[in-house]
């Protein structure tokens, strides 16, 4: 559903990828692990357009999409939520959502808010309070809720789990399932090991921006050398 | 001997208690953590005590000094350390240049229009860089650098002013495990060996559990639990409002 | 004054202000969206006064013809705005911010000739609006019915900005890429169609707001930048992106211009004073006020650091060996050049000298202390106003010359103390106020500072007479003053300044005072550019009030951010090549503006690093090309 292909990319002097080859399919949650720096986010970033790539083809849904803008690829059905939680805090829960709102698709779930608030309860409550003023949890939860409103098959997570509370992350995680369960392919960056175990299939590794290896999270969880080496645990 | 001293610290933001009656102390050469879900009052704790905001009531000595209504630079003058959430380096600067800032100033040099600042306390720039280990990192500039070792750059330019007192706001955010790790074992050490007293916030359990003497948990603004980490782990209400059921951390120092 | 006349003068004021907030609102809302201070929003201004006037012609003075005429003004502004958006801007958005404000001041001067060839240079009263050019009488005096209709067009443009915004999904998606556009682009919003039509509302409200105007003022060439700097107090007084905030700024300021005019003359315990010639200053008065209490302004909010906004500067280097090799060869052969050119190259090179040294203490507080100055001449006026002030008041020219810094180092002393309290664009917004004040003040005071006229008769003493005298005179004190403000940048207050803009945060946390270096940082740049006013006050033998003009202030910001913002040599290139390029063309065509504009335009489209940074960058590239 979702492939890179010797993709190439840089997003200033630090964050750089070198032919980076990866794929996602429906119904399936796919993990970047890495440091910092690594080169996670610029790949999130580099899929949804907003770093443009250098080299290398990606394409999504059986579409070639390196050269088109981010709202482009937004409106063919890939999701992303950044880091960092970058709700637009001066507007209502119910505006951020509606910002983030976009006409159905086939073959991808379909989201209203009265649906979403059935997902994340917490928000149900606090329709018209601003962004500004809900808690970082509730801030994380609608970052995905405002995405998911464009009626995504795909949603790129960008450590979704950093920053929260242990409690809000297992909510999260319960949440990834639900969208997996919906038949909506997932890639998300994570450093967070016990967080990716909870939610992924498979794994990619990724080092200064190369891809260092790639399998299943029972391969991994095999694999000490692997995660001795590029995990450090 | 208690190095600071909190009582019924309080503030509201518009109705909302954000901190409400926190009382707690904390002894040179401690770690003290402060947990608590998103929202709890943790940052606004710590932005009382670094005096980005002024308390409503309540008290908050440094060496018996009362830091209410002090300003940051102020407190800094005191001889308190702070690091951020989201590092916070001079990025035209290379390394060494950002601890000699700091240094000048902590030396009452920061005015001078003649002398050469890239030449002054080199000495003792290089040597905090050496106790946080990148000493071999100096010449570069902090925009190239990984963010693990920015933290540590960080950490060498909270202790030029040779604090009795180090704020640490979610010290290790944005950091991949082992390096969290690395750099609270680094924190410790160095807060053992020079009797400086940490306070920090934190989200990665791992870390807790593993570098924090003590623990205090916030929930709404109120101190809801405080002990020693397996005492906290160990409580239902913390566990209900914020640990959960504990399956992302690991169980080794339970 | 009596009740009644107080009453009526209100009325004037709030008729006034409708128009002045429909252009504020225009200000607010492309700035908001495209992160663009639009420089050229007066111009758009002004447009729409011409063009007004120039279809109430054709159409014929009937209601529908002068109403259809404000109308279509209002649309063709509009539409010239959107056209402006997607050929120019448009390739500017991924470039530094300064120049796309050097982009949009290049318009201005376009746009100014523009109207000077359409329309000529006189000034041009349009006719009274049809239907309503009686008065009615209110508390026995006579009010325009044209006025009451202005004064209920504003609050109806507000209401209908207000609903627009709040109640439609293309307000909810404004709103959204006012705070983080990327992300906007991210969920699926077209910013590229977003922005075109955000800038062409704005300008349709400029255009709007110039053209109903026409009964009441004339068009002149000037206006442009006249309205700018009233809309900016409107704007930083408001509030930044606050419209309710324009609306009440603009209110406030109308009715208080009003009362001043209406005031008028007073006498008090034997003292005369002039109300009316308040009327310039008073703005700037309460916006001052404003800033003091609340430095966001009365409905903004304060900002945070917009997202991907703070540039990282590249580590400042202590020169190589070679490059101060190089420096004292260049140094040596300005010292030489007496020896081989004529008389007007070296009254060329002199000015280029002058400028180099004013650009040069613009680009110290802008480049290291991260304070963007949209009003530095007023310390390169302040400079040479007092020193032909001192001269002219018996002084000898060497001691006029020598103290004539200070007077402009206090002038940015008392402006800086205000300045300071704020940051980034309203920062800029404020300098550019205070330069207009200093310049309104020399302009109205006619018996101290000449008025429109200026001072004569400023002329150096008998040794430095000569050309080339002076010419080494200007070489001592310009390169002099240049190598003190860059040896500052590398003591403890130039890394203190630095710290400052790199991150205000971290500073604070080790214990500096960044408004205290910030303001001291702003003082020296001050007296520096006032030592360039001084020399040239000197040199030219006259002065005038376009020295502390906005004009002039911008002549400075084109020289460092064509020169390169993030190099030191930059501002010293960009002032000599800007020098020698206004001398050049102003010489071959009345339309030298316009051509100005264009040569602005063609280096912001080319080089968007500057001529400096561009050089760099390709010594950079060679350099490392070479090595693998």
């Amino acid at each position: 559903m979702l492939e890179m292909k010797d993709v190439s990319s840089a997003y200033g002097r630090a964050h750089i990828l070198y032919d980076l080859s990866l794929s996602a399919n429906r119904g399936e949650v796919v993990v970047l692990l890495g440091r910092n720096g690594a080169g996670k986010s610029t790949t999130l970033k580099t899929l949804i357009g907003l770093v443009r790539p250098l080299a290398g083809e990606i394409s999504f849904d059986g579409r070639r999409i390196e050269r088109l803008e981010p709202y482009e690829i937004a409106r063919l059905g890939l999701g992303y939520v950044p880091e960092e939680r970058r709700i637009f805090t001066d507007l209502s829960v119910m505006d951020n959502l509606e910002v983030g709102r976009q006409a159905p698709r086939t073959g991808a779930p379909r989201w209203t808010p009265e649906k979403l608030f059935e997902l994340f309860p917490n928000l149900a409550d606090m329709r018209e309070r601003r962004g500004a003023h809900i808690s970082g949890g509730e801030q994380q939860m609608l970052t995905i809720a405002r995405t998911l409103m464009g009626n995504p098959s795909a949603i790129l997570l960008d450590e979704p789990s950093e920053g929260l509370a242990p409690v809000i992350v297992e909510q999260m995680a319960r949440t990834i399932l639900e969208l997996k369960q919906e038949g909506l392919c997932v890639l998300l960056s994570e450093q967070n090991l016990h967080f990716a175990n909870l939610v992924a299939d498979r794994a990619y590794i990724i080092e200064k921006g190369h891809i260092r290896y790639q399998g299943t999270m029972t391969e991994l969880a095999a694999n000490a050398q692997v995660r001795a080496t590029y995990l450090s645990v | 001997m208690n190095v600071l001293n909190v009582a019924k610290l309080s503030k509201a933001f518009g109705g909302v208690q954000a901190v409400c009656d926190v009382s707690f102390s904390l002894a040179s050469g401690e770690l003290l953590a402060l947990i608590g879900p998103n929202g709890a009052g943790k940052t606004t704790c710590f932005n009382l005590l670094n005096g980005q905001i002024a308390a409503d009531s309540g008290s908050a000595e440094f060496e018996g000094r009362s830091l209410i209504g002090l300003k940051p630079r102020q407190i800094w003058r005191l001889g308190v350390g702070r690091t951020f959430q989201i590092t916070a380096t001079f990025s035209s600067m290379s390394v060494r240049e950002n601890v000699q800032t700091a240094l000048l100033n902590f030396h009452g040099r920061l005015n001078s229009l003649v002398s050469l600042a890239a030449r002054q306390y080199l000495d003792e720039a290089m040597e905090l860089l050496a106790r946080v280990g990148i000493a071999e990192q100096a010449g570069r500039p902090c925009a190239v650098l990984a963010y693990g070792d920015l933290k540590r750059v960080e950490l060498a330019i909270a202790l030029a002013n040779r604090p009795r007192l180090l704020l640490m706001d979610e010290p290790t955010a944005g950091m991949a495990p082992p390096e969290r790790v690395a750099l609270m074992q680094l924190t410790a050490e160095l807060a053992r060996a020079s009797g400086i007293a940490v306070l920090f916030t934190e989200h990665d359990m791992d870390v807790v559990f593993a570098h924090a003497d003590r623990i205090l948990v916030l929930n709404r603004g109120r101190l809801i639990a405080e002990g020693k980490p397996a005492e906290v782990r160990a409580n239902r209400e913390v566990q209900e409002v914020y640990l959960g059921s504990g399956s992302l951390f690991g169980a080794a120092h339970a | 004054m009596s009740l009644s006349a107080i009453f009526v003068q209100l009325l004037n004021g709030l008729a006034s202000a409708s128009s002045l907030f429909l252009v504020a609102a225009g200000l607010s809302l492309i700035f908001g969206v495209t992160r663009i201070v639009n420089f050229a929003h007066g111009s758009l201004y002004m447009l729409g006064v011409y063009t007004a006037y120039s279809l109430v012609k054709t159409f014929g003075g009937g209601i529908l013809g002068f109403w259809g005429a404000v109308l279509a003004a209002g649309l063709i502004v509009g539409v010239f705005g959107a056209l402006v958006e997607r050929l120019l801007l448009r390739r500017l958005y991924r470039a530094p911010e300064l120049l796309q404000l050097l982009a949009t001041f290049a318009l201005v001067l376009i746009i100014r000739d523009f109207a000077l060839w359409a329309w000529g240079p006189e000034d041009l009263l349009g006719p009274r609006a049809p239907g309503l050019d009686g008065a009615v009488g209110i508390a026995g005096r006579r009010v325009p019915e044209y006025d009451l209709l202005l004064i209920a067009l504003g609050p109806v443009v507000l209401g209908l900005l207000w609903l627009l915004l709040t109640r439609t999904r293309w307000g909810t998606l404004v709103r959204a890429a006012t705070e983080d556009r990327e992300m906007a682009g991210a969920l699926g919003v077209n910013q590229s169609w977003l922005f075109t039509s955000v800038f062409a509302l704005g300008a349709f409200l400029a255009g709007l707001g110039g053209a109903i105007q026409i009964p009441r003022e004339p068009a002149v060439l000037t206006m442009d930048l006249s309205i700018l700097a009233d809309v900016f107090v409107v704007v930083v007084v408001g509030g930044m992106g606050s419209i309710p905030g324009a609306f009440l700024a603009a209110v406030i300021i109308g009715v208080l211009k009003a009362m001043c005019i209406g005031i008028g003359n007073v006498s008090a315990f034997g003292i005369d004073f002039s109300f009316s010639k308040l009327t310039l200053v008073v703005e700037f008065i309460v916006m001052a006020v404003v800033l003091v209490i609340r430095p966001w302004g009365l409905l903004g909010r304060s900002q945070g650091i917009p997202r991907g906004a703070a540039s990282v500067e590249p580590p400042l280097h202590l020169p190589s060996p070679a490059l101060l090799k190089g420096f004292a060869a260049a140094l040596l052969a300005l010292a030489l050049l007496p020896l081989v050119s004529d008389r007007y190259t070296l009254v060329l090179l002199t000015d280029i000298l002058v400028f180099a040294l004013f650009a040069v203490s613009l680009h110290f507080i802008m480049g290291p202390a991260g304070m963007h100055s949209f009003g530095h001449a007023a310390y390169f006026g302040l400079g040479a106003y007092a020193a032909a002030l001192l001269f002219k008041h018996a002084l000898p020219m060497e001691l006029a010359l020598l103290l004539a810094p200070f007077a402009a180092g206090l002038g940015a002393l008392a402006f800086g103390w205000f300045c300071v309290r704020l940051s980034g664009v309203y920062l800029a917004m404020l300098t550019l106020a205070f330069a207009q004040i200093a310049w309104s003040v020399v302009y109205q005071w006619d018996a101290f500072t000449g008025g429109s006229n200026g001072l004569v008769g400023v002329w150096p003493a008998q040794w430095l007479a000569g050309k080339t005298a002076f010419y080494y005179l200007a070489l001592a004190l310009c390169a002099g003053g240049i190598l003190i403000l860059w040896r500052i940048l590398y003591s403890p207050f130039g890394y203190a300044l630095r710290a400052g803009r790199d991150s205000p945060l971290r500073a604070d946390a080790i214990g500096i005072d960044v408004r205290r270096q910030q303001w001291l940082g702003f003082a020296l740049a001050g007296l520096f550019a006032g030592l360039a006013g001084a020399v040239y006050a000197f040199s030219k033998g006259s002065i005038s009030p376009d020295s502390l003009s906005i004009p002039r202030s911008v002549d400075g910001l084109v020289m460092v951010l064509m020169g390169g913002i993030q190099t030191l040599t930059g501002a010293v290139a960009g002032a000599a090549v800007f020098t020698w390029l206004q001398d050049t063309i102003s010489r071959q065509t009345e339309f030298w503006r316009a051509l100005l504009g264009g040569i602005i335009l063609f280096l912001v489209l080319v080089f968007p690093q500057g001529i400096a940074g561009f050089l760099r960058e390709r010594w950079e590239a060679r350099a490392g090309g070479s090595k693998g």
